[in-house]
């Protein structure tokens, strides 16, 4: 008879499961909906499976272990047709990578460049840049591809009539060719007196700072920086001997051997892509900046800095926050974009999968490689990037 | 409410199981359709190519329209669907086009993990080379370290890396999807040499080149290039359609019956002609089509000599000799089996 105690009454609520509880029924529901997404990926898969095994077509992948039996013009590492499936896509891969790489550092230059002219006080200056941006981000990227291939194989003399504006170094259609060091240990050695002089740059600019913060004393730390940079692979190189010998490309038969040659297809669609990338990452950095109230940069005048000190260390600094996660996009972007390599006949890792789909019919499995694998670079990008973002972050007090 | 979305949902999965669960009646798809839908090639001069006017020619063109005759008696019953060497596989595998007519090449990976049905040929060619005369080559195995320009994914890729390998040269390939950007890059000179199949380089020069003088083709054929139509796995019925149309006019060439002489044949005495024109009935029902097919190709699309010199022969810009394509009595690889 007596009212229900507070146990009595968190004990009935344990043992009862009521859809009246908002708790149960949003779990019932997405238990429910998980077991729906479920099963229409099983069924997905497996009617796709039955369908192909029923039309006899090849599933698995055990296609990546035979011969490919067709040649890639460019490749990172060493392959023959000889080789297999599997190692002509991780050429396609590396191919993808190196242009992605190069891309994404060159059109970060070029837009953050363009993206400040466009704020320039100059009037020609602004308009110029301005121009570029509004056509550039307007036409579409296959279409710049097309325009820059073309550019560089009609504009540039045909191969036996190669341009040499200094020995050894050859621009035609074809390409161009340029000599290369033989081989000789020093180059390693110099390749490891690099790596110390990158560290040791860093490592006197992180001291230059905190003596700067300690006792305001300034110190040309970007001086030194280059000076390490620079000497210590200087010295290596002196001090393994100075060899000078070169392998120079010489023209024999069809084309030029020796040396080592970038194709137009790679400085078309790294031109074409970062040309294209940039007119947006100039966007992004002017909107950043413009995010930046006006009155820093007052502040920063009155202090007596310069225009060029006053964008370095006050305005760019606080306006990064607002670049980076555009800018992640934009990198993603260009990424992807590289995929447009078929078109001109770059051996990217789409068109050597096409390739492989082709001749072996096994188009799942092919487009799997190629999404798994843009979706992995496109997650590492991310992945730096938000690291970055988070390290420049304005912290709330 | 959220009853009634997963009352949408589940009508929605039984929709995705129905259309599902139907594969391999490409025939009964196409006669409900009223057309045929073929993949052609979409510029290949000869073969598969539209005109100024946008009507599509070509050698395997006029089967596609051979085998609409066939099922509709009517050669305007068919949509062509144009593919480039990368697209062709996928669509006939999905089933967006039901017959590849694009001088395909029949090998055996082809015919087993990438699931196709091969016709008889239509064209028996071989993978040949052109340079520019300018460079004074005379023979393919002067080409040493040449750069080529081919397309990707054709079996253009791999002979043409197995030939050189066998005869210890290397060579530097151009690998581009579209068929016009390999050409404008072989006639630009990004490449010496342009390879393909013989007939595509013939149809090339006559009708791409700037000057087709300044270019020669080299003797050397060095595959076989078996070309025919395929259609996928899973239809019988229609692979035999497919089949008997392009025996039937490699049968009518044969009998000396022609597109303007096939009314003559319809009162022959040679059982096998009335056998093939349908005068004595069955080879049509057994087929699944009127009795009049073979009838109606002929006279609405030709025999095969018509079909050839129509579109690749002597008066036509290719200019292409019968040579193995020509009937079997004369020395080619023509061969119709027997209409009984």
């Amino acid at each position: 008879m007596a009212s229900e105690t507070r146990d009595d009454r968190r004990e009935r609520a344990a043992i009862s499961f009521s859809l009246n509880d908002p708790t149960v029924r949003a779990t019932v529901y997405q238990i429910l909906v998980i077991g729906a997404v479920v099963a229409l990926g099983w069924y997905l898969i497996s009617n796709t499976l039955d369908n192909l095994s029923r039309r006899a077509i090849a599933t698995g992948f055990g296609f990546l272990g035979r011969e490919a039996s067709f040649g890639i013009s460019e490749h990172l590492i060493d392959y023959s047709p000889r080789d297999d499936y599997g190692r002509a896509l991780l050429v396609g891969v590396l191919n993808t990578l190196k242009v992605s790489f190069i891309g994404v550092i060159l059109a970060t230059l070029l837009g953050t460049v363009v993206g400040i002219a466009r704020l320039s006080s100059n009037w020609l200056v602004a308009r110029m840049a301005g121009v570029y941006v509004e056509t550039v981000r307007n036409i579409p990227p296959l279409l710049q591809l097309f325009f820059w291939y073309a550019l560089i194989t009609e504009s540039m003399p045909p191969v036996r009539q190669a341009l040499n504006p200094i020995p050894g170094v050859f621009l035609s259609q074809r390409g161009v060719w340029f000599p290369t060091p033989m081989p000789d240990p020093v180059w390693s050695t110099m390749g490891i007196a690099l790596l110390v002089g990158i560290v040791a740059a860093w490592g006197v600019a992180r001291w230059a700072k905190a003596r700067q913060d300690r006792t305001g004393q300034p110190f040309p730390k970007g001086l030194v920086g280059v000076g390490l940079i620079l000497g210590l692979p200087l010295i290596a190189y002196v001090a393994g001997g100075a060899p000078t010998a070169l392998d120079m490309p010489v023209l024999q038969g069809f084309n030029f051997r020796g040396g080592m040659v970038l194709s137009p297809e790679f400085f078309a669609i790294l031109i074409g892509l970062v040309v294209y990338t940039a007119a947006f990452i100039a966007e992004v950095v002017r909107g950043g900046i413009l995010a930046v109230n006006w009155g820093q940069t007052e502040a920063a005048r009155a202090l007596g800095l310069p225009q060029g000190r006053t964008l370095r260390l006050v305005v760019l600094p606080q306006a990064l926050r607002v670049i980076v996660p555009p800018l992640t996009s934009q990198y993603l972007n260009l990424t992807k974009n590289s995929s447009l390599a078929l078109a001109i006949g770059y051996p990217d890792l789409v068109s050597i999968a096409n390739t492989a789909i082709n001749q072996t019919g096994q188009a799942i499995e092919g487009v799997a490689i190629i999404m798994g694998t843009y979706l992995s670079i496109s997650l590492t990008i991310s992945l730096f990037m938000n690291w970055y973002n988070k390290r420049i972050a304005l912290v709330e007090r | 409410m959220k009853a009634g979305f997963f009352a949408a949902a589940a009508a929605a999965m039984t929709l995705v199981a129905a259309g599902g669960a139907q594969a391999g009646a490409t025939l009964d798809a196409i006669k409900a359709r009223g057309f045929v839908q073929c993949g052609v090639n979409s510029g290949l001069a000869g073969f598969g190519s539209p005109d100024s006017a946008g009507n599509w020619t070509g050698l395997d063109v006029d089967y596609c329209r051979a085998v609409a005759v066939t099922l509709f008696g009517d050669p305007s019953k068919v949509k062509f669907t144009p593919l480039s060497a990368q697209q062709r596989f996928p669509a006939v595998q999905s089933g967006e086009v039901d017959l590849l007519s694009r001088n395909t090449t029949w090998t055996l990976t082809r015919d087993t993990s990438v699931g196709l049905n091969f016709a008889p040929v239509t064209y028996y060619d071989g993978q040949g080379f052109m340079v520019p005369k300018k460079l004074g080559v005379k023979s393919a195995k002067e080409l040493n370290g040449a750069t080529v320009c081919v397309q990707s994914g054709t079996t253009t890729e791999l002979n043409l890396a197995d030939y050189f390998r066998a005869n210890g040269m290397s060579f530097n390939p151009v690998v581009i999807e579209s068929i016009d950007e390999v050409n404008a890059a072989y006639f630009a000179g990004r490449c010496d040499v342009y390879t393909t199949d013989a007939s595509g380089l013939a149809g090339t020069r006559a009708s791409v080149a700037p000057n087709p003088d300044d270019h020669v083709i080299l003797p050397e054929l060095i595959s076989k290039e078996p070309l025919a139509p395929a259609v996928r796995h899973g239809d019988d019925q229609w692979f035999d359609i497919v089949k008997w149309t392009v025996y039937a006019t490699i049968q009518a060439e044969e009998k000396g019956i022609t597109s303007k002489n096939v009314d003559e044949f319809l009162k022959s005495k040679d059982p096998d002609v009335l056998r093939l024109l349908g005068v004595t009935p069955g080879m049509g029902a057994a087929l699944g089509v009127d009795e009049k097919w073979a009838y109606n190709v002929i006279k609405k699309v030709g025999n095969y000599g018509e079909i050839f010199e129509k579109n690749v022969g002597k008066n036509t810009p290719l200019k292409l000799e019968r040579g193995l394509n020509a009937l079997w009595t004369q020395g080619g690889l023509q061969y119709a089996a027997p209409f009984r």
